[in-house]
């Protein structure tokens, strides 16, 4: 019987554009598109030259620091340019894919005949570690600590986000055999939390963890929220997170022997006329999707992720590497709305009680509606906040870089997501995810 | 509108880096955002944002602000054409009161909005809303014969030092309102107490004219017990201006002397309802400081020696400004603790503090104002001892005895 937490604070933005439970299909795209930048934390290095002929599984770069660390091309195929920006920084690396895809062979095996050292090896060289994380900073995990424990989220709360269930339907045994992988990483225990609307066997049956049931709105989902109500992360520890449709393509590479960086992703959004399911590789370019399928005529938001901390992508963008949803929202920038501060009307959402409480869904845009502000209204983060940290505190000791203060309010437990609903609430329009990222980054650097 | 926003885009230009009215973006900016939802969308962190911004905030305590103002400009007339002994309608007496309390206004408005138009246009910021609802309060607190003059001195003397120089709306340790009000308190004590400032006998712009009844005094309800040589409470009775006892109703509604904001309490109270049920007000705030007061009043009365010391709990609350101060001044969030924890012991130290100074202070018969000010100052100290309790349990988390 698993632990039950009910998470009491938190906000279910009531969003249009659910995806609809039914796969449409595949993205077959003819470029792949492979941006660094998605893995946090770390420095690339190329592993490729223009007009190399790759493998999907073969690396393409690897981490400065830890060269044994590699990133795996998704798609066989050709790399037909690397892009770069200021200073040399390596923006994009496209390859164009063969229609037929090949795989690396990568010689894995059974991993309960693995020892950990194997299996980490593995799943190195297989070019898809960036799914682990870890926390403190919230970055790419490092390959030589050892974590204390492993945490891994089996549902996403987030506003339109997929159902893992959906994500991970006949995928149980490579999510189990993933599990188990994990399971040789740690002298921990891995977790593995489910919401209380979870029926997958897969995820509610799963074997070799913990399995805690956290029943509540966003950000239950959220694996930093978590972490915080099972074992909280202290200083001078480490603990690395991942989510299951992540830890499936982990046992999918213990089962198949391959590295297959396909996922399903979900097409959602107000302004989606046909929402639904697709199989694509990370990068793959979204435009064949997007064509036909979203409302004409206004200035649309274009995101590879959920509306809270997803990435803007254009029209003609690709699927970042860690997202398994991608929203089409209105911009906005092109409506002019009079006496907004006194408007009562229906198509405004606030979370407090500021407006006229209406039991519907909303179509909301990307516009900030205020201006940027100090920091007045009080108790409004905590509300959708369920951590034991005080999350004002916390910003404000990041603002002015209090190492000492960021500590003791608890900066290693946290990381920009469990930001993101007090920044959609935020009275004063701050852009805190921004200010705990760059909090996190400039820790980092002064303690390693 | 349409025509409007033509209007705005085509002059924008002027007001932009190097365009020749530049020193007025902050102006230019502060009227665009107040008449259009600004369309600048995120560009970093979350795409959607909920729909509550500083204006709309502020807006619910002005709105929340406008029974107890109404309220008190009526009050203002029917005082004063009570003085002359003059039986007039209800609409004549709001319309004086209206009259006398709208040049305050005015006046409170121009000078402080000035300043914050102008230190915003040297931050390069927008203007912030913190003034709008200062701005009111500040004529709703103060008598209502205070000059003009004093008004404008007290206002640029709170919105400078006791905000700006400290960094503008949101960075205060005061508040502002109050620090106008204690402003004028100390510096024109004249004008400030005493019987004559409560009520306004001078006519207003030529209404209203006349000579005062004989009999008539100004003093406030709290303002005569306090001076009263009666033994006990029981054989004190409180008295209008004309010499006429006051009833419980009378202090309810608003019917007795005092500043604008202060004597309805009834009007009071609908702007808490306004305020905690849109979440803009916190209700901890607002309850703790009538518990602490009604514990102070329960512990003062067990040992009473005079009047005011037996003077029953009712009256306390429905006297003076310690309802107004609960509900607009003490849920200030700025100055207010900002913790949930904090909240509780913040408000009810204000209460428990304004009852002690109304008691025992004879110079002195209100002591909300000062009580205010007090736990402003040491909100800060409430937060970081609670804040401290979590900070321990995440050391103690850390290194687990052994």
């Amino acid at each position: 019987m698993a632990n039950r937490i009910n998470i009491k604070k938190g906000l279910q933005i009531p969003l249009l554009g659910t995806a609809e439970e039914v796969i449409r299909g595949t993205v077959k795209s003819e470029f792949v598109h492979i941006c660094p930048e998605d893995f946090h934390g770390i420095t690339p290095k190329l592993a490729v030259r223009v007009n190399d002929v790759v493998k999907a599984g073969t690396a393409l770069f690897y981490e400065k620091n830890h060269p044994d660390m590699l990133f795996a091309s998704p798609v066989s195929g050709v790399v037909t340019a690397i892009e770069r920006g200021e200073k040399r920084r390596i923006l994009r690396i496209v390859i164009k894919a063969d229609s037929n895809m090949q795989y690396e062979e990568q010689h894995v095996k059974n991993v309960a005949a693995l020892s950990g050292e194997e299996v980490k090896k593995s799943i190195l060289d297989a070019g898809i570690w960036f799914l682990i994380k870890q926390r403190p900073y919230d970055v790419v995990a490092l390959p030589d600590k050892q974590p204390r424990d492993i945490f891994v989220t089996g549902f996403d709360t987030a506003p339109l986000a997929p159902s893992t269930d959906f994500l991970l339907q006949d995928k149980e045994a490579d999510l189990q055999a993933g599990l188990d992988a994990l399971a040789k990483l740690t002298t921990g225990k891995v977790y593995l939390s489910i919401g209380s609307t979870t029926r997958l066997k897969g995820l509610r049956e799963a074997k070799n963890v913990v399995i805690t049931e956290f029943n509540g709105p966003h950000p239950a989902g959220n694996v930093g929220v978590q972490i915080n109500h099972i074992k909280p992360v202290n200083r001078g520890e480490v603990v690395w997170t991942l989510n299951a449709p992540d830890v499936a393509i982990i046992g999918r590479l213990f089962n198949k022997g391959i590295t297959d960086l396909t996922r399903t992703v979900a097409l959602t959004g107000s302004e989606v006329k046909q929402t639904g399911y697709y199989h694509m590789a990370i990068g793959s370019e979204l435009k064949s999707i997007f064509a036909q399928n979203v409302t004409e005529g206004i200035s649309l938001r274009y995101i590879s992720g959920n509306p809270l901390t997803g990435r803007k992508i254009e029209a003609d963008g690709v699927l970042r590497a860690y997202d398994k949803q991608v929203t089409v929202i209105p911009e906005g920038d092109d409506i002019h709305e009079a006496f907004g501060w006194a408007s009562l009307s229906p198509k405004r959402y606030s979370a407090g009680g500021t407006y006229l409480p209406f039991k519907k869904k909303f179509r909301l845009d990307a516009r900030l509606m205020g201006g940027p502000r100090a920091i007045i209204v009080s108790n409004e983060y905590d509300k959708v906040f369920p951590m034991d940290i005080f999350p004002e505190q916390l910003i404000k000791s990041i603002i002015a870089f209090n190492i000492d203060k960021m500590e003791q309010l608890g900066i290693y437990e946290v990381a920009p997501e469990d930001f993101a609903l007090c920044e959609f609430v935020d009275t004063s329009k701050l852009e805190l995810q921004r200010i705990v990222r760059k909090g996190l980054d400039l820790l980092r650097k002064e303690m390693e | 509108m349409k025509a409007l926003r033509k209007y705005l885009d085509k002059i924008r230009p002027n007001f932009e880096e190097g365009g020749k009215l530049h020193w007025l973006h902050s102006t230019y900016d502060a009227f665009e955002t107040f008449l259009f939802v600004p369309n600048s969308t995120s560009r970093s962190g979350v795409h959607i944002h909920d729909a509550r911004d500083s204006k709309r905030t502020m807006t619910i305590v002005i709105v929340a602000l406008i029974p107890a103002l109404l309220m008190g400009m009526y009050n203002v007339g029917l005082q004063h054409y009570m003085a002359l002994g003059l039986e007039t309608s209800l609409l004549t007496k709001f319309i004086y009161g209206f009259l006398a309390v709208l040049p305050q206004i005015v006046v409170s408005y121009v000078v402080g909005l000035g300043i914050e138009f102008i230190v915003a246009q040297i931050r390069k910021e927008e203007v912030a809303e913190g003034f709008l609802v200062t701005g009111i309060l500040i004529p709703m607190i103060v008598p209502v014969d205070t000059p003009l003059w004093m008004i404008a001195v007290a206002t640029a003397f709170a919105v400078i030092f006791a905000k700006e120089v400290f960094g503008g709306t949101g960075y205060n340790i005061f508040n502002v309102a109050l620090i106008t009000r204690a402003f004028l308190f100390f510096s024109y004590p004249s004008k400030m107490s005493g019987d004559q400032v409560w009520v306004r006998t001078a006519d207003t712009f030529g209404m209203g004219k006349g000579s005062v009844v004989d009999g008539f005094s100004g003093a406030t309800p709290l303002g005569q017990i306090a001076v009263s040589d009666a033994g006990s409470f029981g054989e004190f009775t409180f008295q209008g201006i004309t010499g006429q006892p006051l009833s419980i109703s009378d202090m309810f509604f608003g019917f007795i002397p005092g500043s604008i904001g202060e004597v309805s309490t009834f009007a009071i109270l609908l702007g808490a309802i306004l305020l905690i049920s849109t979440g803009v007000g916190s209700w901890k705030t607002i309850l703790s400081v009538f518990l602490g007061g009604a514990v102070a009043v329960v512990l003062v009365n067990l040992f009473a020696q005079n009047a005011i010391m037996e003077m029953p709990v009712q009256y306390h609350f429905l006297l003076g400004g310690f309802a107004f101060g609960a509900v607009f001044m003490a849920t200030d969030p700025v100055t207010s603790a900002r913790t949930e924890k904090g909240k509780w012991i913040y408000g009810f130290l204000i209460g428990l503090l304004a009852i002690t100074i109304r008691v025992f202070n004879p110079g002195y018969p209100e002591g909300m104002m000062l009580a205010i000010l007090f736990m402003n100052a040491f909100a800060p100290l409430i937060d970081f001892y609670v804040i401290d309790g979590n900070i321990k349990r995440r050391l103690k988390r850390a290194t687990p005895a052994k």
